[in-house]
């Protein structure tokens, strides 16, 4: 019982701070808006019983892109128009329409073979198995540094003032 | 009611709709980019969802979400950088208006 | 097998080949290297030709079996095989042609040594040596044809040598087609004995004439046919008029070509081609006639010349005419040993007046004279050299005129009284020549007279002594018996013997009478010239006018019949009646007006139409389709979230889900 209406709060909070974003026109207040968002989903994820995955989702989106965000917005306020609609409005209101529909109506037409065991309490050992262990996903935990020094270094190569 | 799968993937899908309807409406490049992120996370909670009601022994689709997560902070980091540089030279960060691959 | 014999001729064409394709291309600069080449080439030739001499000699019948080639063979059809025959002529021609081409080219050395075509120059008479060999060893008619043109094809190259001369292109032109005229004669014969007797090969003709196989008007037509021919080559009259324009050439080829070689080859073909005229009496008698009144007719030209060149031209013609005649009564031995003996001691005059013309700059004799102390070497050989064609007692030209004289006296005597005339006219002019040459004082406009240098004079020297020596291979009758007639006696017999004969004594005379009169006028003066000249005023006129044969050839003919007359009606008709109906008519009126309007407004409209619509269609569309290209990111993604939607529709619909 108790999951339901925590299912059900944290549904509405995500759906409703994800239209802020895209609705708002204050993109200060959309940014906050956001956070609200990745919030929910980190209680979402707790519902699932992805603790390890919670507290990742806090740490990285919330702690770390969110505040990118935030920086970017600030570094680019001055000639800030705000965040409006364009033109392809109602173009894409259908196309997203119609893109949900057909998702939800696939997921509802499924038989998923659900399985109902219980999950382990904490997930952050059976992760680690998960990850770090012979059968594991040892391969890409080696690979996305990699991709995170290749981003890093773009990123200071773009930011850095060519006058020099 | 329970809680069952389709609620958690009904909720990722209107969450993936709402970012796409801000991916393609919106003017302003960083709100592009936050509408980016929620799509991101409604993925991420697909993947959970399906690793909890389907195989809640096997972590996979937690890894999944893991790892889409890191490759969606890099992502974000590079993708402002790119604004923040388009600002400096175009004094704008309007999408429609940077059309410099037009006919 | 004396197959070596294939050397004599091809070695000059070697050595043609190598001066044009790897001499004067590469050796730009060393011109000097061309003449050597040639000359070794023609002395090799020399030595090769006094072997098949002395072989002829040793030989059984005086005839050398040569192998022969199969150049075209058709079954049922024409069989041509390309050999050598080689008898006694052959092998007397050789000698003559070798040795006389050997001193021309090393006087040639010295005569164009700076001239800017050696090269050419010595490519040409390397080509020409090969030619003239080829032709007198030749057994068959057609190959003798072939090099009979090549022959012709040489005069023409290098009587015109100095081509940008106008004079010198001319007389080119002129040498070439009258003697062309002659050739249509020459060909017409070799197929009219082709068809009759289906052979070329001259052996086997000479065979069936002496047999009777080939007789009547058949062998009297070829015969004046192959003796049209000569007449054009040995420019005999009417053909001689290219002769004297020939001179234009430089004079070692005059020597050469028109004097000892070429120009006998006319007499040489009748002589090949003997038993055919033997058992034509009409045609004998024609080459009797037409060379006893050229003897005379060129001899009076002669007269009156003022430019050396020419008078030695003329003079060759009368003594072509003299060998025609003994060739048409005393056989072939008696016309080729004139033969012999001209080509040594004309080849001498003419090359003793190239050497005049190096050290004076001119041919015309009014500006010459006394050059006997200025240039000893040159006056003594051309002394000897007239001498002897004057035909004085013991020089060669002495046996074999008084040869032709006799046998003239014998068969024809109304030829006879006019060759025995030429006799006094040839003595004449030779020594005004002489005179108004070498004696009484320098009257031209030189500072500094010079003898030529050794490379001009020792040619001059050996053919001198030739021109004294040659006679007297047949002193002991030697020369007739080689030929297949006559007996040998001994050589005091003949050398003094001659003298029993009262003929030698009449000819002797007449020569010494036109010695005396030209050492009269122009030595002594006792008679003047001018006033001979204006008493006979119309015989002058006449005489220096060449008895206006080239004004009637060039003026006449040439002008008012057939371009006047035969050519410009044939243009006429050309041009307006059968050009004129193509072009008005049909062209005009039919087929440009309907087939090629059309065709040009379907090429207007409908091909280029196309071109150019396919052209302006990618055109219009791309600037529709560019529209797509917003550049705008947000519009892609629209595309792509619309193509996705539909994909999404597809599964949907087209699948059981």
């Amino acid at each position: 019982m108790g999951q339901v209406i925590a299912f059900w709060i944290f549904a509405v909070a995500i759906v409703g701070a994800a239209l802020g974003v895209v609705l708002l026109e204050n993109v200060f207040r959309a940014a906050i808006l956001l956070i609200t968002c990745f919030l929910g989903v980190a209680g979402i994820f707790i519902l699932l019983s992805a603790d390890f995955l919670a507290a990742m989702q806090i740490l990285i989106y919330v702690g770390a892109i969110a505040i990118l965000v935030i920086l970017a917005i600030m570094l680019t306020r001055e000639l800030s128009i705000g965040s409006p609609s364009n033109k392809f409005k109602i173009p894409a209101l259908i196309i997203a329409g119609l893109f949900g529909l057909g998702i939800i109506l696939t997921v509802i037409n499924t038989k998923w073979l659900i399985n109902t065991t219980t999950p382990a309490p904490t997930t952050t050992s059976g992760l680690a198995v998960k990850l770090f262990s012979k059968d594991g996903f040892i391969l890409p935990v080696e690979i996305i540094p990699t991709v995170l020094l290749a981003t890093i270094l773009g990123a200071i190569v773009l930011i850095k003032d060519k006058k020099k | 009611m329970t809680i069952g799968l389709n609620n958690y993937l009904i909720l990722s899908a209107i969450l993936f709709s709402i970012g796409l309807y801000g991916a393609l409406a919106k003017h302003n490049a960083i709100v592009i980019l936050m509408s980016i992120e929620i799509m991101l996370s409604a993925t991420n909670i697909a993947f959970v969802a399906f690793s909890r009601f389907i195989t809640p022994t096997d972590l996979t689709g937690q890894v999944f979400a893991l790892f889409a997560m890191a490759i969606a902070a890099a992502e974000t980091a590079v993708g402002l950088a790119i604004i923040i540089a388009i600002y400096r030279n175009k004094e704008t960060i309007d999408a429609n208006k940077i059309d410099l691959m037009k006919w | 097998m004396n197959n070596y014999i294939w050397l004599i001729f091809l070695v000059p064409f070697l050595s043609f080949l190598i001066v044009s394709l790897i001499l004067r291309p590469m050796f730009r600069k060393q011109p000097k290297i061309a003449g050597y080449v040639t000359i070794a080439a023609v002395g090799t030739s020399f030595i090769l030709s006094i072997i098949t001499l002395c072989k002829l000699i040793a030989a059984p019948d005086h005839i050398l079996k040569v192998s022969e080639i199969n150049w075209m063979f058709i079954q049922n059809g024409i069989n041509i095989h390309f050999g050598l025959m080689v008898n006694a002529l052959t092998g007397i021609m050789l000698m003559v042609v070798t040795t006389v081409s050997l001193m021309v080219q090393i006087y040639s050395q010295g005569y164009m040594k700076d001239d800017a075509g050696y090269h050419r120059y010595y490519a040409w008479m390397s080509l020409f040596t090969t030619a003239m060999l080829g032709l007198v060893m030749a057994n068959n008619l057609l190959l003798a044809f072939m090099f009979w043109e090549m022959v012709g094809l040489c005069s023409y190259l290098l009587i015109g040598f100095w081509f940008h001369k106008p004079s010198a292109a001319n007389a080119a032109k002129k040498a070439f087609i009258v003697t062309r005229i002659g050739d249509f004669g020459f060909l017409a014969a070799i197929i009219l004995l082709y068809t009759h007797t289906g052979t070329f090969d001259i052996a086997t003709l000479q065979n069936m004439a002496i047999s009777g196989a080939l007789a009547g008007s058949v062998l009297t037509w070829a015969a004046i046919g192959i003796f049209a021919g000569a007449v054009g080559k040995s420019a005999q009259f009417p053909l001689h008029v290219w002769l004297p324009d020939a001179m234009e050439g430089p004079t070692p080829v005059s020597a050469l070509i028109h004097a000892a070689t070429m120009a006998a080859a006319g007499v040489f073909l009748v002589a090949r081609t003997y038993p055919l005229f033997e058992n034509s009496a009409t045609a004998l008698t024609t080459v009797g006639i037409v060379g006893g009144f050229t003897a005379i007719f060129a001899a009076s030209i002669a007269l009156v010349q003022n430019d050396i060149k020419r008078v030695l031209a003329y003079s060759t013609i009368s003594q072509l005419g003299y060998m025609m005649l003994g060739l048409a009564t005393g056989g072939v031995a008696v016309g080729i040993f004139h033969l012999l003996n001209h080509a040594f001691f004309k080849a001498l005059l003419f090359l003793g007046a190239g050497s005049i013309n190096h050290a004076t700059g001119t041919f015309d004799m009014r500006e010459m004279g006394g050059l006997r102390k200025a240039m000893p070497k040159t006056f003594a050989t051309f002394l000897i050299g007239a001498a002897s064609l004057a035909g004085l007692w013991p020089l060669s030209g002495f046996w074999s005129k008084d040869a032709i004289l006799s046998n003239a006296l014998d068969k024809q005597p109304i030829l006879f009284v006019l060759v025995i005339i030429t006799v006094f006219m040839t003595a004449f002019y030779m020594f005004r020549v002489i005179f108004l040459t070498f004696g009484g004082e320098y009257r031209g406009k030189e500072h500094h007279l010079h003898e030529s240098s050794s490379v001009m004079t020792i040619p001059l020297f050996i053919l001198a002594a030739l021109a004294i020596g040659s006679g007297w291979v047949n002193l002991n009758g030697g020369f007739s018996v080689f030929f297949g007639a006559g007996t040998t006696h001994s050589v005091i017999e003949g050398l003094f013997g001659i003298f029993k004969e009262p003929l030698p004594w009449i000819s002797l005379i007449l020569a010494c009478a036109g010695i005396f009169l030209a050492y009269a006028i122009y030595s002594k003066k006792w008679i003047s010239a001018t006033a001979l000249g204006k008493t006979f005023a119309f015989p002058y006129k006449v005489l220096y006018n060449k008895y206006f044969v080239d004004e009637l050839y060039e003026g006449i003919i040439v002008k008012k019949l057939l371009m006047g007359g035969l050519f410009a009606a044939a243009r006429w008709f050309d041009t307006k009646v059968i050009d004129g109906g193509v072009n008005t008519f049909i062209i005009q009126k039919v087929i440009v007006k309907n087939f090629f309007a059309g065709l040009f407004a379907f090429d207007r409209k409908g091909v280029d139409g196309a071109v150019n619509g396919v052209a302006g269609t990618t055109l219009a569309a791309g600037k529709t389709v560019r529209k797509a290209q917003t550049g705008q990111l947000q519009f892609y993604g629209l595309v792509i979230g619309l193509g996705l939607i539909t994909l999404i529709a597809g599964v949907f619909i087209f699948s059981k889900v």
